[in-house]
């Protein structure tokens, strides 16, 4: 290759023009969404410390029990950030969770099959009713929403075929699982769950950041129209990411199992809505394409720390999470309205 | 020089949808080395003819051979496998990846499955310092402008060692400069062996970079020539179908007092002067008086649909001033031109006019309405009376206010959008292609209501594709060319179909 031929002398492009400037960067910034959600989660906790310290606020396992409480919402929410990020949804995760446990809870406690081959199965059931919930939207071209709305039913449903009524697990390898602590300095531990649920976080970064696979989840709900003539294989996608967020709905499942060590055709009912709202907490676009995982990990941290700040004050109902949940909702999906407006 | 076997060679393809026969049988074969502009009004067949290559669209029939060798794309991936690279009209990249991802996405450079930003980006600053183009490669795609979106998508088709490369109005958003430098690049690449295949509406532009031509005309090849061989005026009666004799016949019909007209002491209703708008149309004078009819020729995409809507505040003006009764105004929305008493039928009836779910009634009495607000209805009697008046005076057949505007036909519904502005007495009437797509009987009985309202006093300006229709219809003539007025005429005897198309050829006003 030669050099350019192109003579551009003539018209030097400026640096500065051609560059976004530097405050309207900050405004029309991807990451400020992030930023914001990390500014409110320090001042929450902060607002709590200064109003709580007497009671031990400011003990590290608050922070810890913020993982410990929340594990199983944070790697439903990861895997609800796949889906939203490619521009879909997911209304299946609560479902799928209730019927993880309920899977688990039979097979373990009534039918004495070891966990070690209870848990993939239970990841391999998700990840194909995910897959199969991608392959209907890709191949009908039906609204995901219709599509996980039918998945949501259908394994409530599933739920009660199995057993109608809860299931106590008193298995020894669960109770030992569920009692596995690791210690932390400053006399704080984490639970199993919550490391699990930290891995999941780590590989979820990596895939979305660093494969091609996770840039195309972005290509997806950049424009999918554009990604399908820039030959990015638009339908393999999206299959792939509702198989992420079915298996993340299963390990989801098997983590709140092990949190709450029974199976309950009940259990996260209406769970996908949290996990949805960290992710938009989290400043991640529902329309897709623009957002982090690292965003969901802070839309989580928010909401437990919401829960735990009204546990704190003691004489607050716990609706009151809801409340703020739904205030907190309002306020980013404002705030993404705003900088959209911004950015055109 | 000896002709090279074509990298690409389509034969017979066909593609029929529900409606139409979008193409009949078309070859189209596209050399190495050559830059081959693709030609044709809209409904042509370009389009398709390029979804077709590049496997957006499978066709019903036909072949597709690259370097000799059958293929078929079922998919826009396995036609960028084989080396079709695509840059389409509107810009199909992703805005929320950065400008290296959009270059490279598919090809990002990996190792062990884990993508390497820093030669990623490295490559892409590398690909795009070549193009000469200077932009931050980390930065968002949508911290751009268009045109420079644009020109990263034509260095992500050019960056992948292409053997055909498909323009598709890649310059519509560019300024002349950019169309420099793509005029350059594109030169370069066809030295370097790449089949380029160039669509565009701007007829200069096919004679500064362009070496062969294919020019298709409702779905079929109308001809395959050397830009050499073929001059402007031959290119333009090719596209448009009809020689200039049989046009001469058609435009042989009486001009009216035309002279007189423009002669005329009445003041002018609405005076453009400079009034333009960067990617639209630019500036450009004009006039209309009470009872004039100023008609609007020229190709697609020359302006003339964009000059209406200026005027009508659909777009806003970046230059210039308007003046209507000889006050200067700024128009920011329809809304400020309706109550200035303009009036615009859209040359897109079905999607910016009619609504085909709602009577021939509501939709009558729609811009009325709209006009005096919502607080104010306008009685039943009176709907009924004015609906059925205007029914009468534009015979829309059937006459039955309470049939769905979705089931007259064609010029039925054309007259029914006529009602509609009609009813709200408007003193300029903007009609953009109003005769486009209906019958003949259709279009004779519109033509008449044009002169019958311009002599009742109604300025009007009539934009058509037809000549012979602008001719036999107006008092002024305008030439629109690459989004300028190039000429304005008084229409008269003297002014020949010849001389408007050598000047929509040419651009020079003799």
């Amino acid at each position: 290759m030669t050099a350019p031929v192109l003579d551009t002398s003539e018209t030097p492009p400026k640096r500065a023009a051609d560059r976004p400037k530097r405050f309207a960067a900050l405004l029309g910034s991807k990451r400020l969404p992030v930023y914001v959600t990390a500014a409110l989660f320090v001042a929450m906790y902060i607002g709590g410390y200064s109003r709580y310290q007497n009671l031990n606020f400011g003990t590290g396992q608050v922070v810890a029990n913020l993982f410990v409480d929340n594990c199983y919402l944070l790697v439903a929410a990861v895997g609800a950030t796949f889906v939203i990020l490619s521009g879909g949804i997911d209304l299946s995760i609560g479902s799928m969770i209730g019927f993880t446990t309920m899977l688990t809870a039979f097979l373990v406690q009534k039918e004495h099959w070891p966990v070690l081959l209870v848990a993939p199965l239970a990841l391999a059931i998700g990840a194909a009713g995910g897959a199969l919930m991608g392959y209907v939207i890709h191949e009908f071209e039906i609204q995901p929403f219709i599509v996980t709305l039918a998945g949501l039913f259908l394994f409530r449903g599933l739920c009660e075929m199995v057993n109608k009524e809860s299931i106590q697990i008193t298995d020894h390898t669960v109770t030992r699982l569920a009692l596995f602590h690791i210690q932390l300095p400053g006399d704080t531990f984490l639970s199993l769950g919550a490391v699990l649920s930290l891995v999941v976080l780590a590989a979820a970064v990596y895939v979305l950041h660093h494969t091609r696979f996770g840039r195309r989840v972005y290509a997806l709900g950049g424009n999918e129209h554009s990604a399908l003539l820039m030959g990015v294989p638009v339908g393999r996608t999206k299959i792939a990411v509702y198989t992420v967020s079915g298996f993340c709905s299963a390990f989801a499942g098997l983590l709140f199992t092990l949190y709450i060590q029974s199976g309950d055709p009940l259990h996260a009912l209406g769970l996908e809505l949290d996990a949805i709202a960290a992710v938009v907490i989290g400043g991640t676009l529902l329309t897709g394409g623009s957002g982090y995982v690292l965003g969901t990990l802070l839309g989580v941290l928010v909401l437990g720390l919401i829960k735990t700040l009204i546990s704190f004050e003691g004489t607050l109902s716990s609706w009151w999470t809801k409340i703020a949940t739904g205030a907190l909702l309002l306020a980013f999906i404002l705030l993404q309205r705003v900088m959209a407006a911004k950015r055109r | 020089m000896t002709d090279p076997s074509p990298v690409l060679e389509m034969t017979g393809i066909t593609k029929q949808f529900p409606a139409v026969r979008a193409l009949d049988g078309v070859d189209f074969r596209l050399l190495p080395g050559e830059i081959h502009a693709l030609l044709g009004e809209n409904g042509a067949g370009k389009s398709t003819l390029i979804k077709v290559a590049t496997g957006v669209q499978e066709s019903d029939a036909g072949t597709i051979r690259l370097g000799g060798v059958p293929v078929r794309f079922p998919a826009p991936a396995a036609a960028q496998a084989a080396g079709i690279s695509t840059v389409y009209q509107e810009v199909n990249l992703c805005p929320n990846l950065s400008v290296a991802e959009n270059i490279l996405i598919g090809r990002e450079p990996t190792r062990a499955g884990r993508i390497r930003w820093k030669e990623l980006e490295r490559q892409a600053a590398e690909l795009v310092a070549r193009f000469g183009l200077d932009v931050d490669v980390s930065a968002p795609l949508d911290a751009y402008p268009l045109a420079v979106q644009q020109l990263v998508a034509i260095v992500r088709a050019a960056a992948v060692q292409a053997k055909v490369l498909i323009l598709d109005e890649p310059t519509s958003s560019l300024d002349r400069q950019e169309v420099t430098r793509l005029f350059e690049l594109m030169r370069r690449l066809r030295d370097e062996g790449v089949a380029i295949c160039f669509v565009t509406h701007f007829l200069d532009q096919i004679y500064e970079v362009c070496d062969r031509m294919t020019v298709l005309r409702g779905g079929r090849v109308v001809g395959e020539h050397l830009v050499s061989d073929l001059d402007q005026g031959g290119l333009v009666r090719l596209m448009v179908g009809r020689e200039l004799a049989e046009l001469d016949e058609l435009a042989d019909h009486v001009r009216t007092e035309s002279a007189q007209h423009t002669e005329d002491a009445a003041p002018a209703l609405l005076h453009a002067q400079g009034t333009g708008r960067r990617g639209g149309i630019e500036p450009f004078d004009l006039e209309v008086r009470a009872g004039e009819v100023l008609g609007l020729a020229g190709l697609l995409g020359s302006g003339r649909t964009e000059l209406a809507r200026l005027l009508f505040g659909a777009d806003q003006a970046d230059s210039g001033t308007l003046t209507v009764d000889g006050e200067a105004v700024t128009l920011r929305s329809p809304a400020d031109a309706i109550e200035r008493g303009i009036a615009f039928c859209s040359e897109d009836r079905k999607a910016e006019g009619l609504i085909p779910a709602l009577t021939v009634r509501e939709n009558i009495i729609l811009a009325m309405q709209a006009a005096r607000g919502w607080i104010r209805p306008v009685s039943a009697r009176q709907r009924d009376e004015l609906v059925s008046q205007y029914i009468t005076a534009l015979d829309i057949r059937p006459a039955n206010p309470d049939v769905l505007a979705g089931q007259l036909s064609g010029g039925n519904q054309q007259k029914l959008l006529l009602a509609r502005w009609l009813i709200t007495q408007p003193r300029l009437l903007i009609l953009d292609e109003p005769t486009r797509g209906i019958d003949v009987g259709a279009k004779a009985e519109i033509q008449k209501l044009v002169v019958s309202l311009s002599d009742e006093g109604m300025a009007m300006v009539f934009i058509s594709a037809e000549l012979e229709e602008v001719l036999r219809l107006s008092h002024t003539v305008g030439v629109l060319r690459d989004r300028r007025l190039v000429a304005t005429w008084a229409n008269g005897p003297e002014l020949g179909t010849d001389q408007v198309l050598s000047t929509i050829a040419s651009g020079v006003h003799e």
